[in-house]
């Protein structure tokens, strides 16, 4: 699969259901874009309950300043719920990443031709290899900045670091390099 | 692995700069109830006053939070609180009592879409006249409205300077979008601006302490009067009643007369002073876009577009709402061919910038969207393309 070149503008989108953590994956993009000198903004859209219903949170990346601050028409979507798949895949860009998890998602073909798509066990993995299933935010995280290489180690790194405690770090970090690896793996795969 | 380019800048949340801001302003006593979408806010402050000595109380509702701020703003604190639509509601009996008795308040209002529950989580300007007249009768208000993280913060700690400096409640209007929005911030950067006290405008001689008699409300040459907290040596009488200079009831018609100007001159009349707007190629444009908030964002976006399409388009953004700076849209927009004013609202103040137009010929457009979304730039774009063509001003200038 082949890297996404940096341009101009990136646009983000990450949905599923509220509680698995999507908005600090937002976030964590988001702060790891200003670590590596991009302007970024962050914004998000959920319902009033804190749990369950939909999430969707967002991240603008630009070389310039960022005036309107939301995504329209995302380079990447991912998508750890179908409602969500159902709601935004529609959206994305031509050409642009589509990145679903493989047990809760069953793409139909609306997201169109031109867009890869990227299918793999997230919540799964979180879950039985880590022993964790709400480290599956960081996980695609892991999975997104392998696939598209828009931020650097380093500054997922510092972003991760300064989001979680030195507790639950180490677990975050581990989720990271497995989300990443995956989509290594995957990229070999598609490459043969 | 590379290196971190940029080290100092944090990525913020409009809600806890405007935390940070009341923090760099000396607030120190914040009085609320949580309330979506201003509660990170409370948050914030629960978790840093008590490390600073300042007070954090949460009080059993919103009517109870002005209270307590008020309380807390008569012994010398510099109190504020933050809340949305329904609270700022239940807080206006209050706020009137602020008004009339010129006690420094400052109310962060991060607004959502009403009336009433409405959307909790969704953005609307829905509050513009809420903050002007949602208490009754005549009084004079200052509301200002930020565009960005970084402006919620400096527009905060300019709240508690006018608050200080003209006696009276400040609002800050925070879209939704901006209170939830988070973006870069390099506060080591930190502007400082200067930090207005309460004392600064308390001259020795004119208290009691110099000799004289302490005039709480008294009719000074700028409608302000000096504000000696309770409990610093000077014993007066605070009341919502239509009072006199030393504090105390009176129905004398010229009193009353004199003191109502007053309280509302101290303000309007220094408009010019308070209101602050940024023009954005306003010079040479044929068309101006009025707007606020986080529909400036869009507005400045859709403006860049028509520009490289090559339309003369300019920006006047309002960074103040209240006192509504009439004069300044005047001068701004009196000679140009077309003035379009978006709004996440039913056109709430689109209704004066149309009244500060009177006369002077000018098609005034109105945009407006209640769909709990952010007005994005292409139909503000549209709009200005069609107005233009109708009011026939071609592209790329020229009559």
């Amino acid at each position: 699969m082949k890297r996404l070149v940096m341009k101009m503008k990136y646009e983000v989108r990450f949905s599923g259901t509220g509680g698995q953590g999507i908005i600090r994956c937002a976030v964590l993009l988001a702060e790891a874009a200003l670590y590596d000198g991009y302007f970024a903004a962050q914004s998000q859209v959920y319902g009033p309950e804190s749990r369950g219903g939909s999430s969707q949170g967002e991240v603008v990346i630009k070389d310039t300043p960022i005036y309107y601050p939301k995504v329209t028409v995302p380079d990447v979507l991912l998508c750890l719920s179908q409602e969500a798949y159902n709601k935004y895949a529609g959206d994305i860009a031509e050409g642009g990443l589509l990145i679903c998890d493989s047990d809760f998602v069953q793409p139909d073909g609306r997201e169109g031709d031109t867009v890869q798509l990227c299918r793999l066990p997230m919540l799964e993995t979180a879950r039985d290899k880590l022993q964790n299933e709400l480290s599956a935010n960081v996980l695609a995280l892991g999975v997104l900045v392998g696939l598209t290489n828009v931020v650097s180690a380093a500054a997922v790194h510092r972003a991760l670091a300064n989001n979680f405690k030195a507790k639950i770090l180490p677990l975050n970090l581990t989720a990271y390099q497995e989300g990443f690896q995956m989509a290594q793996n995957q990229a070999a795969a598609l490459n043969k | 692995m590379t290196e971190i380019k940029n080290k100092h800048v944090q990525l913020m949340q409009g809600n806890e700069a405007c935390a940070l801001g009341a923090i760099k302003a000396g607030a120190s006593f914040f009085g609320g109830y949580p309330i979506t979408p201003s509660t990170e806010i409370a948050e914030y402050i629960a978790r840093e006053f008590p490390k600073l000595g300042r007070y954090f109380m949460q009080m059993e509702d919103e009517i109870a939070s002005i209270g307590a701020m008020i309380g807390a703003s008569m012994v010398g604190h510099k109190a504020f609180t933050a809340t949305s639509g329904p609270g700022f509601s239940l807080m206006q009996e209050l706020i009137g009592y602020a008004a009339v008795a010129e006690i420094p308040l400052v109310i962060i209002d991060v607004m959502r879409f009403g009336p009433s529950t409405g959307l909790p989580t969704m953005p609307q300007s829905g509050d513009i006249m809420q903050a002007r007249w949602g208490t009754h009768g005549d009084h004079s208000i200052i509301a200002l409205s930020p565009s960005s993280v970084q402006e919620a913060y400096y527009t905060t700690i300019r709240a508690f300077n006018l608050a200080e400096q003209y006696r009276t409640p400040v609002v800050v209007l925070l879209d939704e979008k901006i209170g939830h929005l988070r973006e870069g911030f390099d506060i080591s950067q930190d502007l400082e601006p200067k930090i207005i006290n309460r004392a600064d405008f308390v001259d020795k001689a004119a208290t009691s302490a110099g000799g004289g008699k302490y005039l709480p409300f008294a009719n000074t040459p700028s409608g302000v009067p000096p504000f000696v907290p309770l409990g610093q040596g000077e014993r007066y009488h605070f009341t919502g009643l239509t009072h006199n200079q030393a504090g105390f009831y009176t129905a004398d018609a010229e009193q009353v007369a004199t003191f109502m100007h007053r309280l509302c001159h101290k303000i309007e009349d220094h408009v010019n002073e308070i209101a602050e707007v940024e023009q954005l190629d306003c010079a040479g444009a044929d068309c101006v876009i009025i707007a606020y908030g986080a529909v400036a964002r869009s507005a400045q976006e859709a403006m860049m577009e028509l520009q490289s399409q090559g339309y003369k388009v300019g920006l006047l953004r309002l960074k103040t709402i209240w006192p509504f700076p009439a004069e300044q849209i005047r001068e701004v927009c009196a000679d140009k061919k077309l003035v379009v004013m978006p709004e996440m609202n039913m056109g709430q103040l689109a209704v004066e910038a149309k009244a500060a137009l009177i006369g002077s010929g000018v098609p005034f457009h109105s945009i407006t969207q209640v769909n709990g979304r952010l007005i994005a730039p292409p139909p503000i774009m549209q709009a200005v393309i069609e107005q233009m063509a109708e009011h026939s001003v071609k592209q790329g200038g020229g009559r």
